[in-house]
């Protein structure tokens, strides 16, 4: 493979924060129209209803399964094949009246195995979330992000600056928007493991914004000359290797996951992929770019107690 | 900076340290390299059904009967395990052994690790499969609370028309208050203060307000609301769990969640609309007067009882006769608990009734003191069976006599039970009459189910993915660092290993998005190694000799690895409290794996590459 050359890059990477914003701004607000206009498409966690899925010994086609579910009074339902031709995905929308809803997956299994061609039918998996429970989802996975931003907003207000701290959950906001975005705009369903990704671009955005930090917090302390700029970009590109390595390892295993880890995990290996792509965008110029326009400089970042003590050069 | 060659070496305990952990893990993780054997687990209905080693010859000979070939029999701990090659045999052993040994004994099926028996005695069990992984059903049970309080209100309704009768107080109506309570109207004022008087003293417990010049609200206090609905979730919670068992489930998990929740979780179990005809079917009680004129064994010898009584048995199987009118039923009683009789020192159960029922108590009782009086416990079920290729919903009742006791005085609102064998027998009891008394509405709010192949599906999918990530990842690593990637390589399956040992140390739910957040900590993990190489790379880059740039590249790549784990584990934390199910999978996996990377990358990949390069005379070094 040999050596990419990314060392001794002096790429003026800031001299396009302008650029990049612009840049960014435009995505987010495609995104939050996105979100505006079309909405998610939330999965059956978050609505309510019933999914079933069922498998077929043979090949089975679509039209036949409708026609046999409409007769046994699910002319509302949805179906779909899932992987194969011999799986059958069928979601029903939530019904008002609770009542039946929760006896629902037998019944459907029942009129599919009773239907010609059906003897074989098996049961892969069946879920029916109430109304009740899908609010609370919606309401928890809101809690658990907003949890998240918080607590490392605090954290890198303690181990850094406030400046770098609001640089950093403007990048991982940029990166949640962005990835809840593109599921919006795509339409691909949103589910509970979802939901999971998106926290895990949360963490993994910050993780990436962090090393880059903490150059730049070295690079102030340890070099007298340069201006905030000069020293951000340099602290870009010495950490530019690794960034652009730890991304790829890791969108590495997330591919590996949305081919190998079957149709259930596609979702979350997408938004892990957009997340990661993302956030390796971001953690180069969302952050730093951040924290320059609100005016960091080097005294912000010496360390408080030992600033008149050490006179090193 | 000079270059000591003693720079990259570490002191020998610090090894052994690291080889210490590293065998632990090894341990813990080793009951997973066994896989598991179907098995079937059968255990006694009752505590005084034996489940021993003639048990255990009797089962063997009803398999070999059936030429049903298994593994073996393991008897442990009251129950008795049996372990099939495969699965169909086991599912059809289960049947027949269902038929053949009767409602004297659960029949469940099981996954039994087949880990050498040395390992489970210490302990190490392989790590626990979540539903969607080994297929079962998950069950979200809502108890309505507000129906409950409406049951009880509409109790007092009665209680307060009784009272006020007794007191000779003169009212209009008596109702449940749209707006909560119970509201009682009058004729006059006088009469309602008389009355207000009289309910402060006799219901102590109820909140009492004037909405109208002639009417009267009583309302239940914020602790009795509470205890009630305490009440109703522990009711729903007993009767789950009697229902459970008759399902034949190893290893069910019942357990409340909120404040008005029940989480069924069901492993194994295919058949959902059996299992939702067990978990809904009813109980009530029903106290009945003994046939004191007849004799209860020639009855039962003839199997027919005397005109005005009902031939039962009782749990152990013995005969009872009962009078046929009903004194009372469970819907009466308010509450039913366990304890100490004061006088005998004995097991007692105390029973509350409601104002209605110990009006009918007394009366039942008072010409009948010296007499016995039994309990009748009766499930109402229903049962789907193919008939001819078609599926037939029956109803039946199932009827059993949980105690006879003799009435020793006039019985009223609360009375006690005693002359129990044992506190068991005593607990029992309470449990069965607290599952008798009226129901609160339940109703399934979530369901997941996931069928046996679709879960072992979902096992292999997910391992095939870690195993090519890892690969993957392994390959890359080589080839852009060379040894060193090497080193990281050999520090991932390192941490891949201590990951599933804590897995299963902690007995954690595996669950799908559980093996997402694997393989997502294995590229996370690296990033630790990246920032370390790259970091000695520069240092080579700024001029310094190979064993100072390791020295420094750990050094100095350590504050951002602890920086950039901790924001990670703050995300995966905050995942953690707010997810459920499945995605808490997701959150003890990254957190975990978290944890064990930076172990691993820092600590054991530093020990290796000391190992390899301290200590010597390097010329060149290859990053």
């Amino acid at each position: 493979m040999g050596r990419f050359s990314l060392y001794n890059t002096n790429i003026d990477f800031l001299r396009w924060r302008k650029l990049a914003m612009i840049w960014s701004v435009t995505v987010l607000l495609i995104a939050v129209g996105s979100l505006l206009v079309r909405g998610m498409s939330l999965g059956l966690d978050f609505t309510g209803g019933t999914v079933i899925e069922v498998q077929y010994p043979q090949p089975m086609e679509i039209p036949k399964v409708r026609e046999t579910l409409a007769k046994a009074g699910f002319g509302d339902a949805q179906t779909q094949h899932f992987g194969t031709s011999r799986d059958v995905l069928i979601r029903i929308p939530p019904r008002g009246g609770q009542g039946n809803a929760a006896t629902l997956s037998n019944d459907v299994l029942h009129a599919l195995q009773s239907a010609k061609g059906g003897a074989g039918v098996t049961l892969a998996r069946a879920e029916f979330v109430g109304p009740q429970v899908g609010q609370e989802l919606v309401e928890q996975g809101g809690l658990a992000a907003l949890g998240a931003l918080a607590g490392i907003l605090l954290y890198v207000m303690f181990r850094f600056e406030w400046r770098l701290a609001v640089g950093t959950i403007a990048a991982t906001v940029h990166d949640v928007l962005f990835t809840v975005g593109w599921f919006s705009l795509f339409q691909i369903e949103f589910d509970l493991t979802v939901l999971a990704a998106v926290l895990a671009v949360i963490g993994y955005s910050v993780n990436d914004t962090v090393v880059v930090l903490d150059r730049i917090r070295e690079n102030f302390r340890k070099r007298r000359k340069g201006s905030a700029q000069e020293i951000m970009n340099l602290s870009i590109n010495e950490t530019l290797s690794r960034t652009i390595m730890t991304s790829f390892v890791t969108l590495l295993s997330v591919i590996v996951m949305y081919f190998f880890g079957g149709v259930v995990m596609h979702g979350f290996s997408v938004a892990m992929i957009v997340g990661i792509v993302v956030g390796t965008y971001s953690s180069i110029y969302i952050a730093s770019a951040t924290a320059l326009y609100l005016g960091i400089s080097r005294e912000d970042l010496l360390p408080r107690a030992k600033e008149t003590a050490d006179d090193r050069p | 900076m000079s270059t000591p060659y003693t720079l990259n070496q570490y002191p020998w305990w610090k090894y052994l340290l690291i080889g210490l952990v590293m065998l632990w893990g090894l341990i813990f993780a080793l009951p997973n390299l066994f896989g598991e054997d179907p098995a079937v687990q059968i255990s006694g209905a009752r505590a005084n059904i034996a489940v021993d080693a003639a048990f255990q010859n009797r089962v063997a000979a009803l398999l070999d009967a059936d030429k049903l070939s298994h593994k073996r029999l393991e008897l442990d701990d009251g129950r008795l395990l049996i372990r099939f090659p495969d699965t169909e045999l086991q599912l059809k052993a289960a049947d027949i052994l269902k038929d053949r040994l009767g409602r004297d004994y659960i029949v469940a099926l099981n996954l039994a690790s087949s880990a050498p028996g040395f390992l489970r005695a210490m302990g190490l069990n392989p790590m626990y499969l979540g539903l969607d992984l080994r297929g079962g059903v998950h069950f979200l049970m809502q108890v309505d609370m507000d129906a409950t309080i409406k049951q009880i209100e509409d109790s007092y309704v009665d209680e307060i028309r009784v009272q006020l009768r007794n007191e000779k107080a003169q009212y209009a109506s008596v109702g449940r208050a749209a707006s909560g309570g119970v509201q009682v109207e009058f004729k006059d004022e006088a009469e309602r203060d008389k009355a207000a008087q009289a309910l402060r003293k006799n219901l102590a417990n109820l909140q009492q307000d004037e909405p109208g010049p002639l009417s009267l609200r009583l309302t239940l206090g914020e602790p009795e609301i509470r205890e009630k609905r305490d009440f109703a979730l522990q009711q729903n919670i007993t009767t789950l769990r009697n229902r459970v068992n008759e399902l034949g489930v190893a290893e069910p998990i019942i357990q409340q969640q909120g404040s008005d929740r029940i989480v069924v979780q069901l492993p194994g179990v295919q058949d959902t609309a059996r299992a939702k005809e067990i978990l809904g079917a009813t109980a009530t009680l029903e106290f009945r007067l003994a046939d004191e004129e007849n004799d209860w064994n020639q009855a039962a010898t003839t199997g027919r009882a005397p005109i005005n009584s009902r031939l039962y048995k009782d749990r152990d199987g013995q005969p009872v006769l009962l009078q046929k009118r009903v004194m009372l039923t469970g819907d009466s009683i308010v509450d039913a608990a366990s304890g100490i009789d004061q006088q005998s020192g004995g097991p007692a159960v105390y029973v509350t009734l409601d104002g209605k029922g110990a009006k009918r108590m007394e009366d039942g009782t008072k010409g009948n003191i010296g007499k016995r009086m039994g309990v009748v416990f009766i499930e109402n079920k229903t049962e789907t069976k193919r008939v001819d290729g078609e599926l037939k919903k029956t109803a039946y009742t199932v009827e059993e006599v949980i105690n006879v006791a003799t009435i020793r005085d006039r019985l009223g609102r609360r009375f006690q039970i005693t002359g129990l064998d044992s506190t068991r027998e005593a607990r029992d009891l309470a449990l069965l009459l607290r599952a008798g008394a009226l129901a609160s509405p339940i109703e399934i709010i979530e369901e997941r189910t996931v069928g046996p192949s679709a879960g072992k599906e979902n096992i292999a999918q997910g391992f095939r993915a870690a195993a090519i990530a890892l690969l993957v990842i392994a390959v890359f690593m080589t080839l852009r660092y060379k040894y060193f990637g090497l080193i990281a390589t050999a520090a991932l399956a390192a941490n891949v290993v201590l990951l599933i040992a804590a897995l299963s140390m902690l007995q954690a739910t595996l669950t799908l998005p559980g093996i997402a957040g694997i393989v997502l900590t294995m590229g996370m993990a690296v990033d630790a190694n990246v920032l370390i190489y790259e970091r000695i790379r520069e240092e080579l880059r700024n001029g310094n000799s190979p064993q100072a740039a390791i020295h420094a590249g750990f050094d100095r790549a350590f504050d951002t690895i602890l920086d950039s784990n901790l924001t990670t584990l703050i995300a995966a934390i905050m995942l953690f409290g707010f997810g459920t199910g499945p995605v808490k999978g997701f959150a003890v996996t990254l957190s975990i794996g978290i944890l064990t990377s930076m172990f691993t990358a820092v600590v054991g990949s530093r020990a290796l590459v000391n190992l390899i390069y301290g200590g010597r005379k390097l010329q060149k070094l290859t990053v």
